[in-house]
């Protein structure tokens, strides 16, 4: 158990790309830490630097008390479940999980108990001497967590272990992960470019983009206060809805906008953000505060529990969606009034997309 | 399921064929056979009666402590050659898998010595270990080794030895090298983070999923070694000094065209054949079979 600190780290790779800048993030023993983010952002090549894949160019990677940055992955105490698992095809299951134990010189009696004690609890014990070509996708997946466990290393790091999962299997994995990453208490930090599964597992969220950290904390903090355009359109989904407005006299001005008073649009102009689950239907006159949107709908998504309202805003062509509750019964091309309430409103700078105000 | 192409005329599939069942006819089987039916012949020296004996031949070459000692050898040799060619290889593919910079410079000037042919190859080494002027043999013998291959049957053993396994290490090379390229990198990765430190990592993992590979070389060494240094030990040594580095396709040779008993030449033939024979055998059955993870 350990906790783990990436302080002010620096990836620049020869020829001068710069993969990953200036990162800081701390890591508390037993936390589990998502590196999420849009493909090339940085996020897998700052996994592999705390693995020890990689160089770290600058700065300080520790894990525990210790500063690791010039230790080889195999002293640095890890384990590794990888994309593709990286099981060695030429060893049974058995052998695969056995392998980092005999290497450190495990006692042969240990080894065997550690083992069985990991496939009862990843529930692959009937696998044990099988070769991994013979097992399914799942069951890969789950001789890879094995192999990871039975180390007991003082951490985890899961460079998207799910994303080979098809959809299903990838749900019941996440929360088997989950629930063995509380058991087992060990820091871990896991990579995925899938929002959801990142705000399901985290303990705490990173959010990277373009190889620097746009934002990290919990993830209902980063839900409810994202602190850029970028964090709050890749958390949730649909994403937020993000406007652009102008600076009127009582608050945010756009076509087929109304309210939103007591916003401090800055003069210049401003995006404002809301999300299309903090939109009903309004009915009657809106709050002052509160922000009316009144859209034709383009287009109705019914999935039973609730619904999906697109359509364009005032002249703009932009679109937004609206996720009400239910069954809305709209029919496309009639207009819909809906509204959002005051704390559900986010208002970010035009030009760099960062949060105004609270 | 595997889907079937089918031609719709029946005879162009044979017309694209030809060309290569020809050659094989022609430069294979008829040579081939021929040598089954000398072997069974006995000619007198001057060509003036030929009387078919059967297998008299084989039995006399059987028996004939002479050809038992050169299959030894050969075996030795063959062995020898294999070793000699594959390890240096190996060691120089898992060297030129880690070079990032000047890969390409370095796999070309690895692999020329394949291009060489044999005798050329032969005389290269020749030279080197010639025992008054050779460049490796001069300073041999300046720190007292006297290196003779002209005099001493195990100095020449060596020389053709090295000569030959030196034409083969390109070719080997460049398989191991590709072999070593399919290896998926992340297990590397993940025995590296298991634990495993460099050398660890390449007996445990590395070399066995390099095993195909391994095997097929092995093979192929053999079978070069059984038939292909002909050119080698004709240009070095001609199979001297005494016999010491005859082998069997050298006897073959020799005890035909220069001894000229062509019965018994042609029945050694054969059974260089059925060597042959054999290893593709083992080839096809434990490549496609055994060697699998």
């Amino acid at each position: 158990m350990a906790e783990v600190s990436l302080s002010r780290v620096r990836k620049v790779y020869p020829g001068g790309v710069e993969a990953v800048k200036d990162i800081d993030i701390a890591i508390p023993d037993g936390a589990l830490c998502v590196l999420v983010g849009p493909s090339g952002c940085g996020k897998s090549t700052l996994l592999r630097m705390i693995a020890g894949l990689e160089t770290i160019t600058e700065g300080d990677c520790r894990i525990g008390a210790g500063r690791v940055n010039d230790l080889d992955p195999s002293d640095r105490d890890i384990a590794m479940v990888f994309q593709n698992y990286a099981l060695y095809p030429h060893m049974t299951v058995y052998d695969n999980m056995a392998y980092g134990l005999r290497n450190r010189g495990t006692p042969k009696d240990e080894i065997e108990a550690r083992v069985q004690e990991a496939a009862r609890i990843l529930e692959i014990s009937p696998f044990l001497d099988r070769k991994p070509r013979a097992l399914s996708g799942g069951q890969r997946q789950r001789v890879a967590m094995g192999r990871a466990i039975v180390r007991k290393p003082q951490v985890f790091l899961f460079d998207e272990p799910l994303s080979n999962l098809d959809a299903k299997l990838r749900i019941q994995m996440r929360v088997e992960i989950k629930k063995l990453q509380r058991a087992l208490g060990v820091t871990s930090v896991y990579v995925t470019h899938d929002q959801l599964e990142a705000m399901t597992l985290a303990d705490i969220l990173v959010v990277m983009s373009k190889g620097h950290v746009e934002q990290q904390g919990s993830p209902l903090d980063l839900y409810e206060k994202p602190a850029s355009t970028f964090v709050a359109s890749f958390i949730g989904a649909p994403p937020m809805n993000l406007i652009p407005v102008g600076a009127g006299e009582n608050g945010p001005q756009a076509p087929g906008l109304t309210g939103g008073r007591g916003l401090a649009v800055p003069a210049g102009g401003a995006t404002l953000g809301v999300r299309p689950e903090h939109m009903i239907v309004a009915t009657g006159p809106v709050p002052d505060d509160a922000l009316g949107i009144t859209f034709p709908v383009s287009a109705v998504e019914a999935v039973g529990a609730e619904t999906f309202v697109y359509g364009p805003i005032g002249g703009t062509g932009q679109e937004i969606i609206a996720r009400l509750p239910g069954k809305a019964l709209l029919a496309p091309g009639t207009p819909v009034s809906v509204a959002a309430a005051a704390e559900h409103l986010h208002l970010f700078a035009t030009d760099t997309g960062k949060r105004l105000g609270p | 399921m595997e889907r079937k192409v089918v031609f719709p005329q029946k005879l162009l599939p044979y017309l694209l064929l030809a060309p290569q069942i020809a050659i094989t006819l022609v430069f294979f089987f008829w040579p081939a056979g021929q040598a089954i039916w000398m072997s069974t012949l006995l000619q007198d020296p001057f060509g003036f009666s030929v009387q078919f004996v059967g297998l008299e031949n084989f039995q006399a070459v059987l028996q004939d402590p002479a050809y038992l000692s050169t299959m030894q050898r050969t075996f030795l040799f063959s062995f020898g050659v294999t070793a000699l060619s594959m390890i240096p290889a190996l060691l120089l593919a898992v060297m030129a898998d880690r070079v990032v910079r000047g890969a390409t410079a370095y796999k070309t000037i690895l692999v020329v010595p394949y291009a060489i042919a044999p005798a050329v190859a032969g005389a290269l080494w020749l030279f080197l270990f010639q025992p008054s002027i050779g460049t490796i043999a001069y300073p041999l013998r300046l720190i007292g080794i006297d290196w003779n291959p002209r005099i001493d049957g195990t100095d020449a053993m060596i020389v053709v030895l090295i000569a030959s396994a030196w034409k083969q290490i390109g070719y080997n090379f460049l398989f191991f090298l590709a072999g070593l390229q399919s290896i998926p990198k992340s297990l590397i990765e993940a025995a590296a983070i298991d634990g495993a430190r460099e050398i660890r990592r390449f007996w445990t993992i590395v070399f066995p999923l390099l095993s195909p590979t391994t095997f097929f070389l092995l093979i192929v060494n053999l079978t070069y070694a059984f038939f292909d240094t002909f050119g080698v030990i004709h240009a070095v040594t001609q199979g001297g000094p005494g016999k010491s580095t005859e082998v069997l396709i050298y006897k073959a040779w020799y005890d035909g065209l220069i001894a000229q008993d062509l019965g018994r030449s042609s029945a050694q033939a054969v059974i260089l054949m059925f060597i042959v024979i054999g290893l593709t055998v083992i080839q096809f059955r434990y490549i496609e079979r055994k060697v699998h993870y």
